[in-house]
């Protein structure tokens, strides 16, 4: 699913990627460890289609409609409410019967209360819900997550768990993480960047 | 087409932002009759009355900068746009809808713009307002753009009108020339062929602008 | 890592040579040799210098828009540092067509400045837009985003380039300065030889700064890498 050779990524003259290879099978559940700036989230946006390396080979079998990313940020317009982005966001990505799923996935992460309020005064928790939301709001076959428990709430946790076992399996899974025991018994694949 | 549906959606969504927000049109009104009435006492009686049009533009072309320095605020709060840049629809219909966006609020400045111009200077013939019209389109298509390229730097604010200013001295010539001109169908056709080329030189490579 | 092949470096000397031999026949084509214009006299001369830089910088300005464009098709990272030297380049003698022509301005007309020459005009909205070329670089992070908006600012000028020209003509119906006269000049058989003289020394002068400043350029950033690599 994903195979990356020698992956380099530069910014002008400051790598912040060394070669790292890659191989994620279909199905496979893949956990990058790291400390704070080994290149954890370039490697992530390089896979989810955000950026292009800039040496090395990388394949990722999937279109960018079939990718489910969980950034750093939330990727929701703050003035909107959250019915209103996966909305949008369902019509972007042609997401058939698009309001039902969205009232569903509100439903299952507890936001379907303050499904018309705008994202603005939404708590931290409630905002990192949202996004992840969106992020499986088009059922994705690739999952890409950067440190989706860091801003998570506790309810918000034992629904990512959750969430994670069932992926494990169904979908490819590429995450990045502080802290690898919570993963460790689903991950197939292990990446350590120095 | 789903092109267009989405562009629909985006621009549907800017307005939506700013209906809620409220703050962008408003200042852009405020600011375009500030700026005509600072004109009348800028402008010595003996410079003539064709003078007043070259400020009617000066007026626009400022009032559009500050439209377009706040254009893609909302897509810089939480990262949303890298959001927009990873769903499949084509990148240029992110700078579609909101070069769209950014036209009807414009041009709903222009609303009240125009006939306050009309009320304190000169009158305002078709042909003006055709050229108002189409360099409107103009201002847009490439104030899209370079906001978006602006945002990604250090000192937004000061490198949009930098990169704006130049680019907007024929649409100004255009629409000055459009209202004083006997030749008006001239300029217009050079508006015309300004929005052509810079809208396709937009349109193109707003993708390359978002992307790395 | 650059290649910095033994030839292309050693030319370098040799071609600089023959730059300064060049343009130093230029100028003493320009300044003594050739016939004195018998309605401008000797503020005329300035002409020989003047066109060919002013030809040189849209000719720079054309070239960093062809890398440009290569690198947004080809994505190969040294395409930006050739496009940002070559429109380093014509920035500096987009600068120095309108010193030069300013003093020709002064010695003709008296005036160092006038509205009635398009081609200056042009090259003034021209400097302006590239000036803002340099302050969008300065703005943004080394990188691709700052490699590839360079690149579409760098077409943009390009695509300025006529459209200005069609707008500063058009202007003329409303916008009435002084007119000057001034009719291209009749050259003789010496004159064009001069102008033809000049044309290549300048452009010469040219290719080589580009060719100094980008292989200057390139042993910096090979010198920045090799730092980060050890750290």
């Amino acid at each position: 699913m994903i195979r990356g050779q020698k992956l380099e990524k530069r910014y002008g003259h400051k790598r912040v990627l060394p070669g790292v290879d890659l191989a994620v099978p279909h199905g496979g559940f893949a956990v990058v460890t790291g400390a704070n700036g080994s290149g954890k989230t370039t490697l992530l946006r390089l896979v989810a289609g955000l950026a292009a390396p800039t040496k090395g080979k990388l394949a990722v079998e999937v279109d960018r409609s079939r990718v489910g990313y969980l950034g750093h940020e939330a990727l929701v317009y703050r003035e909107l409410s959250a019915l209103e982005n996966l909305d949008l966001f369902g019509r972007l990505y042609r997401v058939a019967e698009r309001r039902e799923r969205a009232g569903m996935l509100l439903e299952r992460y507890g936001l379907w209360e303050s499904r018309n309020e705008r994202v603005s005064t939404y708590s931290r928790g409630m905002t990192q819900r949202l996004a992840l939301c969106r992020a499986l709001l088009h059922d994705p076959s690739l999952l890409v997550l950067d440190e989706p428990y860091s801003a998570l709430d506790d309810a918000g946790v034992a629904l990512l768990d959750l969430e994670l076992e069932a992926a494990a399996g169904s979908r490819t899974v590429l995450v990045a993480t502080h802290d690898p025991t919570r993963l460790d018994r689903l991950a197939t694949t292990r990446v350590r960047l120095a | 087409m789903t092109y267009l549906a989405d562009v629909v959606a985006l621009t549907r969504k800017d307005l939506r932002i700013e209906l809620r927000g409220r703050d962008t049109l408003p200042a852009m009104l405020l600011f375009v009759v500030t700026a005509l009435v600072i004109f009348h006492f800028a402008i010595p009686d003996a410079a003539g009355d064709d003078a007043a049009y070259g400020l009617l533009w000066v007026a626009i072309v400022f009032t559009a900068l500050l439209g377009l320095a706040r254009a893609w605020v909302p897509e810089q709060e939480h990262g949303v746009l890298d959001g927009l840049v990873l769903a499949p629809c084509d990148r240029s219909a992110i700078w579609l809808g909101k070069a769209l966006a950014t036209l009807a609020f414009l041009v709903a400045a222009q609303a009240v713009a125009l006939p306050a111009f009309v009320l304190f200077f000169e009158p305002l013939g078709v042909a003006a307002l055709a050229g108002v019209l189409l360099a409107d389109i103009g201002i847009c298509a490439v104030g899209s753009l370079l906001s978006a390229m602006a945002a990604a730097g250090r000192a937004r604010e000061l490198l949009l009108p930098l990169l704006f200013l130049p680019l907007a001295i024929p649409l100004v010539v255009g629409g000055v020339g459009a209202a004083v001109s006997e030749q008006a169908e001239r300029f217009l056709l050079f508006l015309l062929l300004y929005d052509a080329v810079f809208a396709v030189l937009s349109w193109a490579s707003f993708e390359y602008v978002v992307t790395e | 890592m650059t290649d910095l092949s033994l030839t292309s470096l050693r030319s370098l000397p040799a071609l600089a040579w023959i730059t300064a031999a060049a343009m130093g026949l230029a100028l003493v084509l320009a300044l003594i040799v050739a016939p004195e214009d018998a309605d401008q006299g000797i503020s005329q001369r300035i002409f020989y210098i003047h066109v060919p830089i002013a030809l040189t910088a849209y000719f720079c300005f054309g070239l960093g828009a062809l890398k440009a464009l290569l690198l947004l098709w080809r994505g190969e990272e040294r395409y930006d540092l050739e496009s940002y030297v070559a429109i380093h380049q014509g920035t500096i003698f987009g600068a120095l067509t309108l010193i030069t022509g300013a003093i020709w301005a002064k010695a003709s007309w008296g005036v160092w400045w006038t509205w009635s020459s398009n081609q200056l005009v042009l090259f003034l909205v021209l400097f302006l837009f590239y000036c803002a070329y340099f302050m969008l670089r300065f703005s943004l992070d080394d990188g691709p985003r700052r490699a590839r908006s360079s690149a579409v600012y760098a077409l943009f000028g390009v695509a300025l380039i006529p459209v200005s020209f069609l707008a500063i003509r058009l202007a003329e119906d409303f916008i009435h300065p002084t007119v000057f006269t001034r009719e291209g000049p009749q050259m003789s058989g010496s004159m064009f030889a001069t102008f033809v003289v000049s044309w290549a020394a300048v452009t010469l002068l040219a290719y080589v700064l580009y060719r100094v400043e980008l292989t200057g350029k390139r042993l910096d950033a090979d010198l920045r890498e090799l730092r980060e690599a050890l750290q």
